[in-house]
Formats: structure tokens, sequence, C-alpha cells
């Protein structure tokens, strides 16, 4: 499709960049004391561009803007988390007492252009595109994460992901350069046939391209051995930056990491088809295995060490990934399925447990979890809610966390019996991270005496309190909503479908 | 009957829980009587489903069904037979008792009900769910509560206590929860748990797990998480400490209902879904029964620590359940085709499951009042206890008793059960077992003595004699011990056309074969 008939698939974009652009504008124009309104601003557009979405037709499936990027139900469900994430976002970033130091406008309309890279991501199907999405998304998450300008942790933080980005982009580049060597093209929907009309004599080079471009994308969503700038960057940024960083882009990393996987190394029509297989001789769906379980097992063994809150969720944050990646290369509907299931229940739990952290770091103005110490009675709300919140990270019914993970293993199990061990590992992972999710709640509960004055959160905190944990225990015991619509958005677009 | 008996069972509890949590938390008598009153109501309705329980029926009774997540096929779906019943009443009977056990309760009492509600209705829907996604879900669903109510409500080691038992029954479900999406997948995608009774015995056949048969690997998958439950050594370790560290009523519902869960599930998932598992294994388990046997009978006889002591009885009286679970290969051809034995031995390791429930009750109950009087529970501490509270003495002897398996006593009869039931084919592991009875009676005897015989402790001159509600919460785990142990038909009866049904399911099983 070209350009001009493109514009009217590409409204709810256009939405969120007249947002950043309103935003931008609007904050040269309002005092420091009312500069927390341009967060409302942007939550107004953000909601009109989920409105948008929301009335375009599920079922479009085509090209835009030549060829650069696709419309198609799986990104369409992916760009409705991305707008759910920042306004939930925008809406901790309201309500944290971090970020009242600063002037926050740009920093508003950040979190919006964020949204518009995201989205990208999702629904690129060029490497040219693919690669600036990636660093859209990327240049503003470095801006935001060091946006508390004055904190020496916050500066080393946005540094510290420069460094790491600008790497792995690197990395990822000279990749992506490799395919297009060998193949003469950078349409991912014609790669599938390049690639696989290659033979064997090309697959050292492919296999090489892969590693490489698995940096970019592993960088993106901290998978071992790209996760290094991960905890640092997470407990020096603005706490509800690092709870954004920690799904959003994730969520848009995995995206684009199915969508290329599985366009350039499946054969057959990729997840519209019944047949689906790996094509031969490039072992993707085995690196992408062990990076699954040495992602997890890392991200949880590290985490059990962490005595901050941000750092244990951060670390936690890198076994999640790997819990998703794990359904990467089973290659079929069902690990798609299980991967948009957990990461819309990951992004209710996550943002609900950062959220939290941010109250507890309000009121106690500690985010040491040994300072947690007797909340649950001195504040039954907030300890109820972690605690539901740290049982969904862990996975145990009947909380949202366990569907999550059970569609996971499901997928495994079904797979196929390469996939059994990474399930074995899996549900093994899911017991140690129980170790370190228990500890919060241990301190909470085992600790301390009811006290006569309890704190209980109002106003906008216990909204967005209410509005992460109902879903958590929600979609715990009756999903089917969940499920249906997830199950409605697993079609790709894919070239003469 | 046309209302749905089940479900109220289950969910009674739970509105329990819920009205507590509406009661002001400084009302704690007020949410102790309402406690009383659901688990009351749970009684109850035990015990009109026991009424018009079909003993004669082979199958599911009182069946309930409703689709919860159709596009996955799972279903809500409860359903009773001979072999849930008998759990289903001890729940209901352990749940009523442990609310009086546990009336001294004050730190915060709300929390402490709430989550004892909770609990009462997780046991209950494990025993009740036909479903075998729901059944997890109970199965885990139950986990929480007591991870609180150790941790929180628990002696000087809570904290370790809760988070040791947490981890290990964590360990196990979880591998239980690959076993059961293997199942799910290879019998056409159903969590129906009698759909998977006829399904799954062939279907697994074909599956392969590196190299090993899938059927072995889901076995042993599924028998890991049970085990982890009963516990059967080596996963007996989290036992003690749980035992030890938690609240009296909760160490009750603990060895009473909980170490049950893990008989029970083999007995409803791995026996009948996958008997030739079962035949493959039954050998070991002999041999674990037997180990479980000696070990908890031995560690019993080490401790100094009384709560302890009745701990590890639980570990060497769960053996003899497993050993009675065992015989049902007697049933095949190549162990003679003798029926009776397998049946025989399936019949005692519920009856015993049933017998250990209100014994090992009755244990903790009473050690639980005298450590409410004196603060430890040193063995060595006491002495002549008898001469100043005889009554307490007396029922204690009773008890001591049961828990060594003396004829006329409940115990006495189903441990028989099991060893006849075994004995034919585990010649050896019964004889030797038997040993566990005697090391029972002497660690049980040999405490007795040193607690109540002798000159009495100048340091209990006046000690407190049992008190009305804690005779109360005993009398009733003893008037069934003695009517079970002098007239076990009844409970018999009521179990014996499903162990006859499950030995059938079993037996088909080619391994059994003469060859």
């Amino acid at each position: 499709m070209g350009n001009i008939q493109s514009i009217s698939y590409f409204i709810p974009e256009l939405i969120v960049t007249a947002t950043v652009l309103v935003a931008v504008v609007a904050d040269l124009f309002t005092s420091t004391r009312k500069v927390h309104k341009i967060g409302y601003l942007v939550i107004g557009g953000l909601a009109i561009a989920a409105f948008a979405l929301w009335l375009s037709s599920p079922e479009d499936s085509s090209t835009l803007f030549l060829g650069t990027i696709v419309i198609d139900p799986f990104s369409r469900i992916f760009k409705f988390i991305f707008l759910l994430a920042t306004i939930v976002a925008v809406m901790m970033s309201l309500n944290s007492d971090e970020l009242n130091s600063v002037r926050t406008g740009e920093y508003y309309a950040l979190m919006a252009a964020m949204v518009l890279g995201m989205s990208l991501m999702a629904s690129s199907v060029d490497l040219i595109m693919i690669y600036l999405s990636i660093e859209v998304v990327s240049i503003v998450s470095f801006i935001l994460a060091g946006y508390l300008r004055t904190q020496v942790r916050s500066n080393e933080a946005a540094l510290k992901y420069v460094i790491y980005g600008a790497f792995s982009s690197g990395l990822m580049l000279y990749g992506l350069s490799l395919l297009y060597g060998l193949t003469g093209t950078t349409k991912v929907l014609e790669l599938g046939s390049a690639v696989a009309a290659l033979g064997p004599g090309s697959d050292l080079p492919l296999t090489a391209a892969t590693i490489l471009i698995m940096a970019g994308f592993g960088y993106k969503v901290a998978v071992v051995p790209f996760h290094f700038w991960t905890p640092d960057v997470y407990e020096g940024a603005p706490t509800p930056v690092t709870a954004y960083l920690s799904v959003a882009p994730k969520a848009a990393g995995f995206a684009l990491l199915i969508r290329f996987f599985n366009s350039v190394f499946g054969e057959e029509q990729p997840l519209n088809g019944a047949v689906w297989e790996a094509i031969e001789g490039v072992p993707w769906q085995d690196i992408l295995m062990v990076l699954a379980a040495v992602t997890m097992t890392v991200g949880n063994l590290i985490a059990i060490q962490q005595d901050n809150i941000k750092r244990l969720l951060a670390y936690s944050s890198i076994a999640h990934a790997g819990y998703i990646l794990m359904a990467v290369p089973v290659l079929s509907q069902e690990g798609i399925y299980a991967i948009i299931f957990y990461i819309i229940v990951y992004l209710f739990m996550q943002l609900g447990a950062f959220f939290l952290a941010i109250v507890v770091s309000n009121r106690y103005e500690t985010e040491n979890i040994d300072d947690y110490s007797g909340i649950g009675w001195k504040s039954p709300y907030i300890g109820f809610f972690m605690a539901i919140f740290m049982f969904s990270l862990t996975g145990i019914p009947p909380t949202a966390g366990f569907i999550g993970k059970m569609y996971l293993f499901a997928a495994l199990i079904n797979g196929g019996s390469q996939f059994y061990w990474l399930a074995i590992v899996g549900v093994l992972n899911s017991v140690i991270s129980l170790y370190y999710y228990m500890r919060v709640i241990k301190v909470m509960y085992f600790e301390g005496e009811r006290e006569k004055d309890l704190y209980r959160p109002v106003g906008a905190s216990a909204a967005i309190i209410l509005a992460t944990g109902i879903p958590s225990i929600i979609f715990g015991i009756r999903w089917s909503f969940l499920a249906d619509w997830v199950n409605s958005s697993l079609k790709f677009f894919v070239s003469g479908f | 009957m046309n209302f749905n008996i089940l479900s109220w069972l289950v969910w009674v509890p739970v509105a329990g829980a819920i009205a507590i949590l509406f009661v002001p938390r400084d009302k704690g008598d007020i949410i102790k009587w309402m406690a009383a009153g659901f688990t009351g109501l749970q009684v109850i309705l035990a015990a009109v489903l026991w009424m018009n329980f079909d003993k004669d029926y082979v199958g599911f009774q009182f069946m309930e069904k409703a689709d919860w997540i159709p596009s996955f096929n799972i279903s809500y779906m409860l359903g009773v037979d001979g072999l849930s019943i008998p759990m289903v009443a001890l729940t209901a009977l352990l749940s009523f008792l442990c609310v009086f056990v546990s009336w001294k309760i004050d730190k915060a009492p709300k929390g402490y009900f709430s989550l004892f509600l909770l609990l009462d209705a997780g046991m209950m829907g494990v025993f009740l769910a036909l479903d075998f996604f729901l059944f997890y879900i109970f199965w885990e669903v139950m986990l929480l509560p007591m991870y609180f109510l150790i941790g929180i409500w628990g002696g000087p080691q809570r904290e370790y206590a809760a988070i040791k038992f947490f981890l290990y029954t964590l360990f196990g479900s979880v591998l239980m929860l690959i076993a059961i999406l293997a199942l799910y997948f290879a019998c056409g995608r159903t969590f129906n748990m009698i759909e998977l009774m006829q399904t799954a015995p062939t279907a697994l056949g074909t599956l392969s797990w590196w190299g090993f048969s899938g059927l072995k690997v889901v076995w042993i998958l599924l028998f890991i998480g049970f085990a982890i439950k009963v516990p059967i050594f080596p996963f007996h370790t989290w036992l003690p400490l749980a035992h030890v560290e938690a609240p009296t009523a909760i160490s009750v519902i603990l060895a009473g209902v909980l170490l049950k869960m893990g008989t029970y599930g083999m007995l409803r998932i791995n026996f009948p879904m996958i008997p030739d598992g079962t035949v493959w294994f039954a050998g070991a388990l002999a041999v674990l029964a037997l180990i479980n046997v000696i070990w908890g009978a031995l560690c019993a006889l080490a401790q100094t620590d009384l709560k302890k002591m009745v701990a590890y009885s639980s570990i060497n009286h769960m053996g003899y359940v497993m050993l009675g679970m065992a015989a049902v290969v007697a049933a095949g051809p190549q162990h003679g085709s003798n029926s009776a034995a397998a049946q025989l031995g399936l019949n005692g390791a519920v009856l015993q499951m049933f017998n250990h429930g209100t014994i090992t009750a009755m244990l903790f109950i009473l050690v639980g009042v005298v450590y409410d009087r004196v603060h430890h529970r040193n063995i060595d501490g006491f002495g002549g206890l008898a001469s100043r509270t005889p009554i307490y003495a007396g029922v204690v002897a009773l008890a001591w008793f049961a828990g060594l398996g003396l004829p006329g006593l409940s115990g006495f009869i189903s441990e028989a059960m099991c060893f006849l039931g075994a004995f034919p084919v585990y010649r050896t592991i019964v004889m030797i077992s038997t040993l566990g009875i005697l090391l029972n009676a002497a660690y049980f005897l040999w405490s007795y003595q040193r607690i109540f015989l002798g000159k009495l402790n100048e340091k209990y001159a006046d000690l407190e004699e049992i008190n009305g509600r804690e005779l109360f919460t005993v009398i009733p785990l003893a008037i069934l011990v003695i009517l079970l142990g002098v007239y076990p038909s009844p409970m018999i009866d009521v179990m014996k056309a499903t162990m006859a049904h499950i030995v059938e399911l079993v037996q088909v099983s080619p391994l059994l074969s003469v060859n």
C-alpha cells in the first residue's frame, strides 16, 4: 500500500504523535507548579489513541508505507498492551514523590513517544524499519532512565544504558547486514523464502547472523547474557520508569522477536497455517531454548541475593523474560498465544508490584526489603495486594500469573519431546523464585504487630492498586474473555494471505 | 438429593472466611463462634452426605459439572466415591474440632480463622474435585493459608519452617503440573478425571521422554508431587519442622488431613490412570514403605521433643498406608490372582489413612494441652504427671496405645489389614516392617513412662488438669478410635466397592501377566 492510502490505517499512531507534539509545546507554556497537568494531557491523548485503535477493524491485515510496516491482529493487540502500560506508567509517575524535584513536562511527552516507537517495533517488517524503531525506543529510554539529572545514580543508569545499547545495536546491525548480504532483500516477508532457498552452504553465516541479531533483541528484552545493564539501570532510574521499562519495551521486544524469527526462520505460512516448521540447518530454536533456560536461572539466582526491592523486581523481570522466551522456539500458535497472554498478565502484576514499591517509598521512605518489616500489619491494604502480586509473579493459583505460566508450559509440553527439558527447567525456576518473592511477604507479615493507625492509600494511588490488583486475581479465576481476545489476535500479515 | 451438597461442602468455609472479614477485629469471641458455626455446618453436611451415600455403587456420586473455561476444556466438576468420602468426613470433623483447639489464639484472630477456613475449603476441594485442573488449583490454594498460618502463628523457627514447607510442596506440585499437562495433551485435551481414567492407560503408551517410556516419567512426576505430601523418604525432611513449629491446630490439620492428600492422590490418579506405572513401581513403593516405617520409628525413638516424636510417628504410620497400597499387585496373575489380598491391602490403606487422621489428631492435641500449661515439650522435663492430672494421663494413655497399634483400638485393625494384604507378595518386607510396630511401642511407652510415671516433678505440683474444652476436642476422636477398633465394618463397607474397582483397573496391566 502506498504512503497516502496507508495514512488512514495509521490513525492511532498519528494521534500518539500529535500527543507528543502537543505535550512538548504545552510544556513551554506551563508553570513548574502545574507542569504535572501535562501528564493528564498525555493520558487523554493515549486514551483517544486507544479508542481509535479500538474502532479500527480487528481483522485488518495489510502492509503499509511501501511494505515497511504491517497492520495485523498480532500488532493490534500489542499496541493495546503498549497503550495500557504507558497510561498506567504515567499515572504511576503522577503519584510518585521521586519526580517532584524535576520539571516533568517533557518526561510525559517522552513516554508518549515511546508508544510510537514500540508500536512500530510490533509492526515493522523491514530490516531498516526494525532498526529504526528499536532505536526510537532505546533513545527515549536512555533519557527517561537519566531523568533525575541531579542524582548520580540516575545519571549512571542512563550512561550504562547508552553504552550497552550502542554496543548491542551495533551487533544487531551487523547481523542484519549479513542477512541482507546473503539474501539481497530487507523485506522480512521475503526473507523467509530467500533464506529457505539458500542451501546448506550458508548455514554458518546464517547462524552467525541469528546470534548477532539476537544480541539486539536480547538487549531489548534483557535476556542473558545481554542483561548486564538491567539491575543498575532499573535501580538508578526513577521507579515509575523502571516499572515501565521492565514491561513495555520488553513486550515490544518480544513482538519483534516473534515476528522476525517466525517469519524468517519458519517455513510455511507463519502463525496462520497448520503446518509450520523451522528451516533446517540454522539451530535457532536450540539457541533460543538455551538462552531461555539460562536467562531464567540466572535471573532467579541473582534475585535471591537482592535486598533492594527495585533490584529484586529487576532481576525477577529477567527471569520472566526467560519464561516468555521459552515459548518462542516452539513455533506454534499455542506458543505465541501463551506469550501474549503472559505479557498481558505480567503487565498487571509487575506494574502493580512496582507501584506498591513506590507507595511504600513515598510513605516509609525505603526501598530496602528488610525495612518492609510489619507493613502487612501497618497497612493491610498494601500488604494484601503486595502478597497478591508476589503470588502472581511466582505463579501460584488462584492468581493470573499461574494461568499465564500454565499456558507457557502447556505450549512446551504440546510442542514435542524436545521441549520437555525446558518445561522442567521452567517449573523448577518457579520454585526458586518462590523463595525471594516470599521473602517480601515474610518480612511484611511474619514480623511486626498490629498498630492503631492503619495507613491506607487513597485517591489515584488506590485506583492504580485496584486497577492492577483486581485483574491479577480475576484473570486467575475467570480468564475466558482474555483468552478469547488473545486467541483472535493470532494472525500475522503474510504476503498472499 | 437435588441441592449441590458437594459445592456446599467446599464453599461454606469460603463464605465463612469472607463473613469473618467483616467482623470488627476486637470481637474475638464472635469470630471464634462463627468459625465453629461454619465448620459445624460443614460437619452436618458431611454427615448428610454420608447417610445418603450409596455404598454399593461403583463410580462417582452426587456429581456436579459446569463449564469453567471452555476454550481450554476446563470444567468445575465435583464428585464423591468410596475413596473420598472417608477423607471428606475426616476433613470436616478435624476442621470443626480444630476451631476449638485454636480457641486460645489471641494474635489477630480474624486473620487466623479466615485463613483457617480457606485452608478447610482447599482441603475439601482436593478430595472432591474430579477435574484435574480444579484439583490442582485446590491443591495449590491450600498452600497459601498454610504458609501464613505456620509463619505468623507458629513457634520460634516458624519463618524457616513455613518457607521450607512451601518450597517442598511447590517443588512437588510443579512437577505434578507437568504431568497433568502431559496427560492433558496425550489424552485428547481433557482434564476430566473420569475420562482420563479410561483413556490414559493406553494413550500414554506411545509417549517417549528422553528414551524413557513417557508413562513411567509421568508416573514418577506425579509420584514425587504426592510423595512430598505423604511424606515419603527422602522427601520427608520438611515434616518434623513444619509440624513442630505450627500451632497445635495446624499441626493437627497437617498430620491429620494434609498427609492423606499424598496417598489419596496416588490412589485417585496414579493407580487408575497409569496402572502400568503402578505395577512397575509397586515393588519400590513397598521398599519405600518399609523405609518409612523403620526410619520414622527410629527417628521418633531418638527425639527428646514430644511434638517431634509425634511428628515422626506420622512418617511411620504413613508407611503402613503405602505398604497396603503396594499390595495392589497381588491381584495380578503373576502373583496368583489374589484379588482378596489386593483389596484387603487397599481397604487397609484407606482405613489407615482415616485412623491415622483421628489418632494423630489426638496425639497433637494432647501434646498441645501440656505445652499450653508448661511451655516446653522436653520429654525428660516432666515426670510423675499421672498423679497430678489423672484424667489427662488417662486420655493420653488411650491415644498413645492407639498410636502404637494396640488390639481393640482402630490403628491395629488397619495396620493388620495392610500387613495381611501385602504379605502374599512382599513376604520379607512385611516381616521386617512388623518390627516397626515394636519400635512404635518402644517410643510411645518409653515417653509415657518418662512423662507420667515415677516421682512427680516438683515444678509441676500444681499443674492444671485438662479442661472441658480440651476434652471436648479429644473425646469425639477417642470414641471413633475405640469404635473403629472393635467394629470397623461401617467404614470398610463404604470404601469396599471403590477399592475393588481400583484393583480391577490396575489388574488389567499387561505387566502383571504370567510369562
